[in-house]
């Protein structure tokens, strides 16, 4: 990723100029520090709003206890035997909220979408073809500080949930080959999570308004993805669509890896497939941007 | 040394969608959509050397913002050329982005709810202005600007003028060799607006940077620029200094003729067009060469006590122009 290059422009050195610093790497990773400082600044520039907005997430999970404790004692367990839906028993269904949660903290991009068509609508987007600076790094390494500020905040009350629930992880901790395609694919989850809506957010170059588009894909999100059950409760056919869409890799698929319910034979491939989607809406984002810019200056500005 | 800026036949046309009045006829334009084609800017010539200030006058929607967001790459044209700096703006590569910079008045850059000084640091990492040549700059900035003790403050609590020396702050903290100014006084009282004149007047002389500037304040201009170029319905119409427009365009002079009390003579308008009478003062406006037999002859005729002959206001001339352009 560029977010700011250099070199030095001889054949126009008629004219004065102020020094500019080579872009080397230290210098470059200095510039992400910087965006990263200024964009959590930002974010803690409404303490309240960010603690609230913190503390808020933990809410669901209560309801969700509540919820499948019922369902599961209607079909007469007594919540620690026995019944299984979709392969998951009372305590695994407790545990795999409780994970899909930590999914969501990577994956979700709350105003991402909604914010890039924004600045379209608003001619903010300016800013980025006037500056040399990247409009989608810029992005990402805004959304890389306020997801590390989050879970700084959020790490004691996850802990303190997580040790409260510690009794619905039948099988306690995962093998350390499990835990590290956990963490691959939370951070996998996180890059698909932004390229996806960072896509959808450049439709914006085309109809200005997104919010309604992004109504549906959060709807279709919010199920497709297992934030609302575990995906093997659907029924087979749905199931084998669903398989081959992205929306299981934002929240089911780090859990089930957790929880030891993908097969190991089947583990590569579908870490490999999700780093193919990842790689596919970069590209996609990427084309988007700069068609939609050149669109853009080619129409609005 | 070839011209800094070189704009040759610039073009740009806008496809706006054109909406009908009424609720029948919004549904309509759901399934079927009329276009049209609006022509901001119809063929601009403009060459401008290096360290010119100039100023681009003209009416609302006469294509100055669109010239400059042309210039500074925003927007791409339908047709023509420019350069600056020998850079063609619209490629918008990173050599010319570091190079120039673009203030709106009525658009800001900084981060609303961080002091300025934040926003400055991460321009200082964007355009790679090394530490030391920062630190200078920015002293040199705020004390100029006498903004030093509003730098740790977030920028939504500044007044509309702080604010806008903050943004020039930013706008040239990476010292651009070329500065384009879009309105940068709309809405400041005027002692905030003498201040930025004088600020953009100070800088542009020490520094020799090239400044492209719009502005409605015919102050504004006088101060800065000693060339004017005005634009109307998408062409240069004039192109000169601010003088030579009243040479050019206005043939009359405004002649104030005070009379002896009591005495108010109705036949006037045969010397020339009344504008308005004030008794005992009248002010006529009556052709340049015609002044010396008017003169004479008004002074045969009446008694009168004082005479002024003066150019017109600049501002109804260029008004004038305006309207006859549209």
């Amino acid at each position: 990723m560029q977010l700011a290059s250099d070199q030095s422009a001889s054949k126009h050195g008629d004219f004065t100029s102020g020094i500019h610093l080579p872009n080397t790497l230290p210098r470059r990773l200095m510039t992400w520090w910087m965006v990263m400082r200024i964009a959590l600044e930002e974010r803690l520039a409404y303490r309240g709003d960010f603690a609230l907005g913190t503390l808020m997430r933990f809410l669901p999970i209560i309801t969700q206890i509540f919820l499948w404790g019922a369902v599961f004692s209607s079909l007469g367990d007594d919540s620690s035997t026995g019944k299984k839906l979709g392969g998951y028993n009372f305590p695994d269904m407790v545990a795999y909220f409780l994970l899909t949660m930590i999914a969501r903290a990577f994956s979700s991009m709350p105003g991402l979408a909604g914010g890039i068509a924004s600045q379209i609508r608003q001619g903010e987007i300016k800013r980025y073809l006037i500056q040399p600076v990247d409009l989608v790094g810029f992005l990402l390494l805004s959304r890389v500080a306020h997801k590390l500020a989050y879970y700084f905040v959020a790490a004691v009350p996850f802990a303190f949930v997580f040790f409260l629930c510690r009794g619905y992880f039948a099988d306690g901790f995962p093998s350390a080959h499990l835990f590290i395609a956990f963490v691959g694919s939370l951070v996998m989850g996180f890059l698909l999570g932004f390229f996806l809506e960072a896509t959808i957010g450049m439709i914006g170059f085309w109809f200005l308004e997104v919010s309604s588009l992004l109504f549906i894909f959060m709807l279709f999100s919010f199920f497709l993805s297992g934030h609302m059950f575990p995906l093997t409760l659907l029924p087979e056919g749905v199931l084998t669509i669903v398989n081959f869409l992205p929306f299981k890799y934002l929240a089911y698929f780090p859990a089930a890896i957790f929880l030891g319910k993908i097969p190991d034979d089947e583990l590569p491939t579908e870490l490999a497939i999700e780093a193919g989607w990842v790689a596919f809406f970069i590209i996609a984002c990427r084309v988007m941007y700069s068609r939609g810019v050149k669109r853009y200056s080619g129409y609005g500005g | 040394m070839p011209p800094i800026i070189d704009v040759r036949e610039l073009t740009k046309s806008y496809r706006v969608h054109k909406k009908r009045e009424g609720l029948m006829e919004s549904v309509r334009g759901l399934f079927h959509r009329e276009y049209t084609d609006v022509q901001a800017v119809r063929g601009i010539n403009l060459e401008v050397e290096q360290g010119e200030f100039v100023a681009f006058l003209g009416p609302n929607g006469a294509g100055k913002t669109t010239t400059l967001k042309l210039l500074s790459g925003v927007i791409n044209p339908t047709s023509g050329q420019a350069t600056v700096m020998g850079f063609t703006p619209w490629e918008r590569r990173n050599e010319y982005r570091r190079r120039f910079a673009l203030v709106m008045g009525q658009k800001n850059q900084l981060w609303w709810d961080l002091p300025a000084q934040e926003s400055y640091r991460l321009h200082q990492q964007i355009y790679g202005v090394p530490p030391d040549q920062f630190k200078a700059t920015l002293n040199e900035l705020t004390e100029l600007l006498d903004v030093t003790r509003l730098l740790g403050q977030p920028v939504r609590e500044l007044s509309l003028g702080e604010r806008m020396k903050m943004e020039l702050i930013a706008a040239l903290l990476h010292s651009p060799d070329v500065l384009f100014l879009d309105e940068p006084t709309i809405g400041l009282d005027v002692i905030a607006q003498h201040n930025i004149q004088q600020f953009l007047r100070y800088y542009q002389e020490k520094r020799k940077i090239t400044v492209l500037l719009t502005s409605h304040y015919m102050k504004d201009v006088a101060a800065l620029c000693k060339r004017v170029v005005i634009v109307a319905g998408g062409l240069v119409q004039y192109d000169g200094s601010l003088a030579g427009i009243i040479d050019k365009f206005s043939g009359n002079k405004v002649v104030t003729l005070q009379f002896g009390v009591g005495d108010r003579p109705s036949d006037l308008s045969r010397l020339g067009t009344l504008l308005d009478t004030n008794w005992p003062k009248v002010r006529i406006s009556i052709a340049r060469a015609e002044i010396p037999r008017v003169l004479a002859e008004a002074l045969r005729d009446y008694t009168i006590e004082d005479v002024s002959v003066e150019d017109p206001p600049l501002e109804d001339v260029i008004a004038d122009l305006f309207h006859q352009v549209a």
